[in-house]
């Protein structure tokens, strides 16, 4: 499914936190929106999934706007994991993903339900956690069963708000992994807000870098991940070298 | 990836049908617990009506019985079926709500007391007993009346107070806490003004207690509690995925706004009509849910039953104690509850090692 974002704006109170964005998800690629701190990645995703109401702009799904959806037929749209997760209560890792089906689900649960979640516990390697208490769990498997709640949806879309950003090396690759395997396998298209620029370098088919409210510049990672980009946006000094798989490679090396 | 295809191990789906199974049975289990604890309470009591002769009483409603005494069945049916019906009642309609207030506000200290509907509803009897006047003329029900108004109003007080703030949860909560401190300074004022016997009347409605039960009462509540207990647990499942936060649940395509402005409202009405007849019964609606959610987990669509369920046995054991200990005398149902609620709720606590609240 294609994401067309158009001349999005959003606003706390008076102040615009995003302006004018306008930007296109192809069918099976991931984007990855990247920019310091306050520059609206978060909120960005937000409001691609409508859980926050944009001020003014359209979403297209495929060409339709996504205003016109009921927030449920949304739902089966569109995944969103968002970049921690915290129960209150304790449920079981089945029950957490299991609420991911609560978009095609009335009260009782099928079979198919609990066969869609356990397939995909299996997809991810987390079929072992399945019967543990979820606040038991690392953070890296928190992240993996979260994204797990969004599989289940069988979204088209899958909207990540800093994947990796609380995990270890090992679980950045896995959690990165499964995106890629989505993306082959089921043709998601996936749009995440990323801190580490070289693991979005590394991912993504087109990196987004954001700058105060708006778009700075966007295009593939070799084209936006340049020193002179990266000087203006975070006003960071930096080398880009060449990286694992020929991407681009970011070295910070001192604030301006 | 592999998928690992372990064989001794079971697969998830058998884990989580199983699990299902059982929860279904043990709901049905404890339906009969309270439905036989019901019985047993019917035949015990301050009159010498043994548990046959009770139970005569009752069958006779449906099968022809000419051996059963008037004394038995004025017994029966007036003095303890309407009592032990208006404690099932109380408890299940307690229970129930504050299991979908904790989990629609995702705070396990909520509860009808915390959130000011309690002190609202005692302020509401207090200034009918005090002032005589309620808000609808006068009459035998002005103080039920008055009561399950000012428990309403609370409600809306408190939820327009959050909705002026952005509806965030902890303004709500904390509205609710200030509510019931107002509310009490009020009825302190009142019993403060109010002569001898207005102020007995005050603290009977304060401590609360289930000996004014009359069996017109209890045919108003029982469609009330069973039609608003059918209705909150039809949001089981949003109440689910709220517990993992409005983003989460908004983007599964749930209206968190118009869920918890519901849930609150339909559990605010579910307390007020119990408790405009029982008075102030605290514990119950804090306490059954926590123990629930011990026992049988967090899942709404089995937390909210057994939350009922519970209450209503929680408070039965507690009020068939409380009349018969020292019979003909009574103690307070709301002592015999924490004496009987709190080490069993603390056991559960201590053994189970569970921090749901962190």
């Amino acid at each position: 499914m294609k994401l067309s974002v158009k001349e999005l704006s959003f606003g706390y109170g008076n102040a615009n936190a995003l302006e004018d964005i306008s930007l296109d998800v192809d069918e099976g690629t991931i984007v990855s929106l990247v920019g310091p701190n306050g520059a609206g990645k978060s909120t960005l995703i937000k409001c691609i999934d409508r859980i926050l109401k944009p001020r003014k702009g359209t979403v297209f799904l495929d060409g339709k706007q996504a205003a016109m959806l009921t927030s449920r037929d949304l739902s089966k749209m569109m995944g969103y994991v968002p970049q921690s997760t915290h129960e209150v209560f304790t449920y079981t890792v089945f029950d957490v993903v299991l609420m991911g089906r609560r978009p095609h689900i009335g009260w009782r649960v099928s079979a198919n339900d609990v066969k869609i979640v356990a397939k995909t516990l299996r997809f991810l390697g987390i079929e072992r956690f399945a019967s543990r208490y979820f606040d038991e769990l690392s953070g890296g498997e928190k992240q993996k069963i979260a994204m797990a709640r969004a599989i289940v949806q069988e979204p088209e879309i899958l909207l990540l708000d800093e994947p990796t950003s609380s995990l270890d090396i090992r679980h950045q690759l896995e959690v990165m992994n499964i995106v890629k395997r989505l993306v082959l396998q089921r043709r998601i298209s996936v749009v995440m807000a990323m801190h580490d620029l070289n693991l979005a370098s590394r991912f993504s088919d087109k990196v987004v870098m954001l700058k105060d409210r708006g778009i700075y510049t966007m295009g593939n990672p070799a084209s936006v991940l340049t020193p002179a980009n990266i000087e203006n946006v975070y006003g960071v000094r930096s080398e880009v070298r060449n990286g694992h798989m020929d991407r681009p490679y970011v070295m910070p090396i001192e604030p301006i | 990836m592999p998928i690992h295809e372990d064989d001794e191990m079971m697969h998830a789906e058998e884990v989580y049908t199983n699990a299902s199974w059982r929860k279904t049975i043990l709901t049905l289990v404890l339906f009969l617990i309270v439905a036989a604890l019901g019985l047993f309470a019917i035949s015990i009591g301050a009159s010498s009506l043994g548990m046959s002769e009770s139970i005569r009483a009752i069958m006779a409603v449906f099968l022809p019985m000419d051996d059963v005494s008037h004394f038995a069945e004025v017994v029966v049916f007036q003095l303890r079926l309407p009592r032990i019906l208006l404690a099932i009642i109380t408890g299940v309609s307690l229970g129930v709500a504050g299991a979908v207030m904790q989990g629609v506000l995702r705070n396990p200290l909520v509860s009808p007391f915390t959130l000011g509907l309690s002190s609202g509803a005692a302020c509401g009897a207090a200034l009918a007993i005090v002032l005589g006047v309620g808000i609808l003329g006068t009459g035998q029900y002005i103080i039920m009346i008055n009561a399950f108004f000012f428990s309403l109003l609370t409600m809306v007080v408190v939820y327009a107070i959050s909705r002026i703030r952005g509806a965030s949860i902890e303004t709500l909560i904390l509205a609710g806490v200030a509510m019931g401190y107002l509310f009490s300074a009020v009825i302190s004022l009142l019993q403060y003004a109010s002569g001898n016997e207005q102020l007995r009347e005050i603290v009977f409605w304060l401590m609360g207690g289930l000996y004014a039960a009359k069996i017109e009462n209890v045919m108003i509540l029982i469609p009330i509690v069973v039609i608003l207990t059918m209705i909150l647990m039809r949001y089981s499942w949003d109440l689910n995925a709220m517990g993992a936060g409005e983003e989460v649940a908004s983007s599964l395509g749930i209206n968190v706004k118009q869920v918890r402005m519901a849930c609150l409202f339909l559990s605010t009405v579910l307390t007020a009509s119990v408790i405009a007849f029982t008075g102030v019964i605290g514990f119950i609606g804090l306490v059954s849910p926590h123990i629930c959610r011990l026992l049988i987990g967090s899942d709404h669509r089995y937390l909210i039953p057994w939350s009922g369920l519970t209450g209503a046995l929680l408070l039965l054991a507690s009020d068939t104690i409380s009349r018969t200990m020292i019979s003909p005398t009574e103690i307070p149902v709301g002592v015999v509850t924490s004496f009987l609620g709190v080490p069993f709720f603390l056991y559960l606590l201590v053994r189970r090692k569970r921090r749901w609240w962190q």
